[in-house]
């Protein structure tokens, strides 16, 4: 039996487990898909937000704080790239600029640090390519960017450096309440028994939770779509560019990415389908149309990739977290923006209560420390050559856009929680994230996965099962 | 009387070309641009031909398969025949361009030779 | 490999296997060059085109792509140009002696910075992917651009699917339409967003007519179905303005989709470079000695402007070796002079070069260019101020083709000529 069993890899999952690993106990996380960070946190807008949007006194505010103000350490201790770059909010029009000090008075009620109100040139000066029309924005300084997978990788590797065991291709079919805990039945027909269980499940919480509460809860899935573009404009803003909510919307940002590209979006559209990350020409339009409001010229030809992602919205828009009315079972659920900014401190909190549940002690041979890749990009001229004098595989690119050594992929897919698709290996190393989109590297990087992973090519696949790349062998040599 | 028109295949040109036929025999050719142009219409109405490329599996080799192609064209009909026999075939690293594959494939008396080289592995 | 070459050739293709030999031929010492190649092999992109139609220029006869490359593999040989395979240059930078330091990184020889005398950009090009047209739907498995799946198929060996539908009637597309069809593949349609097709009509006819494949002039994917593997496309009409028109979108089931929507020069390491580039072709702006805005960086093959047939990036590299030569010699003049300009109108949309120095002009110039349109019984004509120095009729031009016109060293060399106007007219 375990003493906890966590639902989702998401970032909320991975960064409860990896709380929830300083303390001894056995533990376990489930997770439907074939990989951490498939859901929600793999695809949004990877900002780490200062925490002036949330309502006064929600746990939104109160965990974005807080989230934001441990992301230094956290980005520290788990290698994370993450970057505050400050972020501005955009008011276009004079009759709008009360609405502006609004979101300035919550922030400061927020206990958000260092907001300013600046005039539309103080706005410009720090960022020259703002539309000409901007007359005035909130400034957070302390607002950041970071890479989300990272993040999410992060926490997770961590967690399991630390002794927490991870599942995979484990959907939860059933949660029965029992005398000593709970048995969750997995997809696959496997039954595993555990104290208390986490609720970590993104746009499946509400199922999780309807598995094993009397009051109901729902999430709906809001669907945003991005586009992203190419680095040679990343650097057109610094700061990421919010609008201040009109009639016409909540608002697109403009960003730079921790990696140096440009991010546009999201647009804001409930739906009923939890698999629904298809993007339309209508929202990827408004991404473009709504974008160009807030810099002088949008790059809008550099556009190299566009997705969607569903946040796990409630009805109500605010966090559902702790323990709930069946003892043992907590939930991390409705977990939607600021959801990235808030999982440090969310991490924390249900860790802890789940701890004092289980009586827990804290471990003494916790590591806080988890180390990246090896980025040869990063290094200087001399270490990256002594890099590859030792080890020669960090000389061979395998990714021209984004200069992604074999060496870099292989150590993906042989670390903790390593890599078992293309898309696995593209969210540790970048490798097919650039210009070319996969094109050049995809073959190589297949081969690679079938290399280290003792398979076929055809049994390589992008992401979940049935994704495959490459259907068959061409029909040679039948005689 | 029957007009045919093609497009010549001979060179990017790409000429719209007007192939006046007596039944099976060609009456006359116009809208081409050089001679090369004429043939391939004469031809192309009568019996047309292509060159066909393809690859075949190679054993040793650094890669798995070996391009090759007929090495002059085949009547345009026995192109699924020449890739039955391609598929069929398999050739043995190290290979060089210009090595005999298939001697006259199909009957064809035209030769399938590969096109590259591949050294063992 | 040494620390210092006169010449570093940046990539072993077509392009720059053309320029390196043409360079020994014209006096520089076989070792005083270096090609630097990313792949594992020279041969670039036409190891992988393995259809024939290539070579019909340069050797009069009918070659697959393998054959023609190993022409000129065979010829660096011959001359013993050294080369370097698997080994990528991250960075060539300009020092204040004007020579170039290139910095490559490989397994065998580790990070290494090499001086150039010159550097010869022919890096080739890249696929427009699918984000660059911002096609809705989900991102399954199953969707590549045309070459991916080309590489796919003729190296690796595998079939990236059965039931294929293609977007773009570029020639990579129309090649591998023919090519999945023969290896039992089932190709459904072509949609081509444009009312005229990308691609050489001898593909058009060869690929899709003999196969009874339809092309749907005037069409797009404007849908892609499938959560994990393709399962489908939605294409529909567009109208004049280029945008799908709602209510024609017709399904199609299918379980790859390959893009042939264009080429891209591969210029990041120009543009680190800081070489300039145009908005037009996505490549360098280049003189009559193919040298780049950066003295001594010069640039040939599809890095310049995206060629229709491989024998004229051999040809536009041989010119651009030989003048690397010139320069590592000392033998390109600086006058005082302005160059000419060559603008263009009507139609033409770019030329290659953009400027001429008719003191380092061999006595013909060839200046290539692409159209914006199809176009009928039209005339090319070259004018500097009222005189026509061109005049040339042409019965068809298309986008797909490459032109070329040729100028007089001479009829350049005119006192106060500052440009030339290359255009389309209809007498």
């Amino acid at each position: 039996m375990y003493d906890s069993v966590i639902i989702g890899a998401g970032v909320t999952g991975s960064a409860i487990a990896r709380e929830l690993s300083r303390f001894s106990g056995e533990f376990l996380l489930i997770e439907k898909n074939d990989d951490v960070c498939t859901g929600t946190s793999k695809a949004n807008s990877a900002i780490i937000h200062a925490g002036f949007d949330a309502a006064n006194g929600s746990l939104m505010a109160k965990f974005n704080v807080l989230g934001n103000s441990m992301m230094d350490e956290v980005a520290k201790e788990l290698d994370v790239p993450f970057r505050r770059n400050g972020a501005m909010v955009l008011c276009f029009e004079e009759e709008n600029l009360p609405r502006l000090r609004d979101l300035y008075e919550r922030g400061v009620k927020n206990g958000v640090p260092e907001l300013k109100i600046l005039t539309g040139d103080e706005a410009r000066e720090i960022e020259p390519e703002l539309n000409e029309n901007v007359c005035g924005a909130l400034y957070a300084p302390t607002s950041g960017i970071v890479c989300p997978f990272e993040l999410t990788l992060g926490f997770a590797e961590n967690a399991a450096d630390n002794g927490v065991e991870f599942r995979f291709g484990s959907g939860v079919t059933g949660i029965e309440k029992t005398s000593e805990g709970f048995v969750i039945t997995l997809e696959n027909g496997d039954k595993v028994e555990t104290k208390t269980v986490i609720n970590a499940a993104g746009v499946y919480s509400d199922n999780i939770h309807n598995m094993v509460c009397e009051d109901k809860i729902e999430i709906i899935p809001r669907r945003g779509e991005y586009i992203i573009c190419d680095k040679a404009v990343g650097g057109l803003v610094d700061s990421t560019l919010f609008q201040l909510p009109t009639a016409y919307g909540k608002g697109i940002l403009v960003s730079p990415t921790i990696h140096g590209n440009l991010l546009l979006g999201p647009t804001a559209e409930d739906s009923d389908d939890k698999e629904g990350i298809d993007t339309s020409a209508g929202g990827l339009a408004d991404v473009m149309k709504f974008a160009a409001l807030s810099v002088k010229t949008l790059p809008s030809r550099q556009a190299i990739t566009s997705f969607s992602g569903l946040r796990a919205h409630s009805p109500k828009h605010e966090f559902i977290l702790g323990e709930q009315s069946v003892e043992g079972f907590f939930d991390a659920a409705a977990i939607e923006s600021p959801g990235l900014s808030s999982s440090p401190a969310i991490g924390r909190f249900i860790a802890e209560e789940v701890a004092k549940k289980l009586c827990a002690e804290k471990k003494a041979d916790f590591n806080p420390i988890r180390k990246g890749l090896v980025k040869p990009n990063e290094m200087s001229f001399e270490e990256r050559a002594e890099l590859i004098a030792k080890e020669p595989a960090y000389g061979q690119i395998i990714c021209r856009c984004e200069t992604v050594s074999e060496g870099e992929i292989v150590a993906s897919i042989n670390r903790t929680l390593g890599a078992r698709t293309l898309d696995g290996v593209k969210r540790r190393t970048r490798a097919g994230m650039g210009r070319c989109q996969s094109g050049f590297c995809s073959p190589k990087v297949m081969e690679i996965l079938a290399r280290e992973l003792n398979m076929n090519l055809d049994d390589v696949r992008k992401n979940e099962k049935g994704s495959y790349i490459v259907l068959e062998k061409t029909n040679k040599g039948i005689n | 009387m029957e007009t045919r028109e093609l497009i010549c295949i001979n060179c990017p040109l790409g000429c719209m070309m007007k192939v006046e036929m007596d039944r099976t025999s060609v009456v006359s050719v116009s809208g081409n641009t050089c001679k090369r142009g004429e043939v391939y219409a004469r031809k192309e109405v009568v019996s047309p031909t292509r060159t066909v490329t393809s690859t075949v599996a190679v054993k040793g080799g650094v890669h798995p398969v070996v391009a090759v192609k007929t090495a002059s064209d085949i009547p345009k009909s026995k192109i699924f025949d020449v890739m039955a026999e391609i598929n069929r075939a398999c050739a043995e690293a190290p290979v060089s361009i210009g090595d005999v594959i298939i001697e006259n494939v199909c009957g064809t008396e035209v030769n399938v030779v590969t096109t590259a080289n591949m050294s063992k592995v | 490999m040494k620390n210092e070459y006169k010449i570093v050739v940046a990539g072993g293709g077509p392009a720059g296997l053309a320029a390196a030999a043409s360079a020994v031929e014209n006096g520089c010492p076989a070792e005083d060059i270096l090609i630097i190649e990313r792949d594992a092999s020279l041969g670039g992109i036409l190891n992988q085109c393995i259809h024939n139609g290539f070579g019909l220029h340069t050797f009069k006869e009918e070659l697959t792509g393998p054959e023609y490359a190993a022409r000129f593999e065979e010829k660096c040989e011959e001359l013993e140009v050294p080369f370097v395979l698997n080994t990528m240059i991250l960075d060539i930078s300009k020092n204040e002696d004007d020579t170039k330091t290139v910095t490559c990184v490989s397994k065998e020889n580790g990070l290494k910075q090499i001086k150039a005398g010159a550097v010869i950009l022919c890096m080739g090009c890249r696929e427009r992917s699918r984000g660059a047209l911002n096609i809705p739907g989900y991102r399954p498995a199953g969707i590549f651009s045309a070459g991916t799946a080309q590489r796919l198929v003729n190296i690796e060996g595998y079939m990236p699917g059965k039931e294929v539908v293609i977007l773009g009637s570029g020639d990579i597309g129309l090649i591998m339409a023919r090519r999945m069809t023969f290896e039992g593949a089932k190709v459904k349609v072509v949609a081509e967003l444009m009312p005229y097709s990308g691609g050489l009509k001898r593909n058009i006819v060869q690929c899709l007519d003999d196969y009874g494949i339809p092309l749907k002039l005037s069409h797009t994917v404007t849908k892609i179905y499938g959560k994990d593997r393709v399962e489908g496309v939605d294409i529909s009409e567009v109208g004049p303005d280029g945008k799908p028109i709602p209510g024609t979108d017709e399904f199609y089931s299918c379980d790859t989709l390959l893009l042939s929507v264009g080429l891209l020069p591969e210029n990041e390491l120009s543009r680190s470079l800081g070489v300039e580039l145009s908005p037009i072709t996505g490549g360098p702006v280049v003189n009559e000695s193919l040298e780049t805005n950066i003295p001594g960086v010069f640039a040939a093959g599809n890095v310049l402007h995206v060629h229709d047939l491989v024998d004229y990036v051999s040809e536009e590299a041989a010119q651009a070796g030989k003048n690397a030569v010139k320069y590592v010699n000392g033998e390109i003049g600086r006058s005082e002079r302005k160059p000419v300009k060559i603008t263009t109108s009507n139609g033409v949309r770019y030329t290659v070069p953009v400027f001429v120095n008719p003191e380092n002009a061999e006595d013909l110039i060839t200046v290539r260019f692409r159209v914006a349109n199809v176009y009928k019984d039209k005339y090319i004509n070259v004018y500097a101020g009222d005189k026509r120095l061109v005049h040339r009729r042409k019965q068809v031009l298309a986008p797909g083709e490459m032109e070329n016109v040729i100028l007089k060293k001479a009829d350049l060399m005119a006192e106060g000529l500052e440009e030339v106007l290359v255009t389309l007219e209809d007498e």
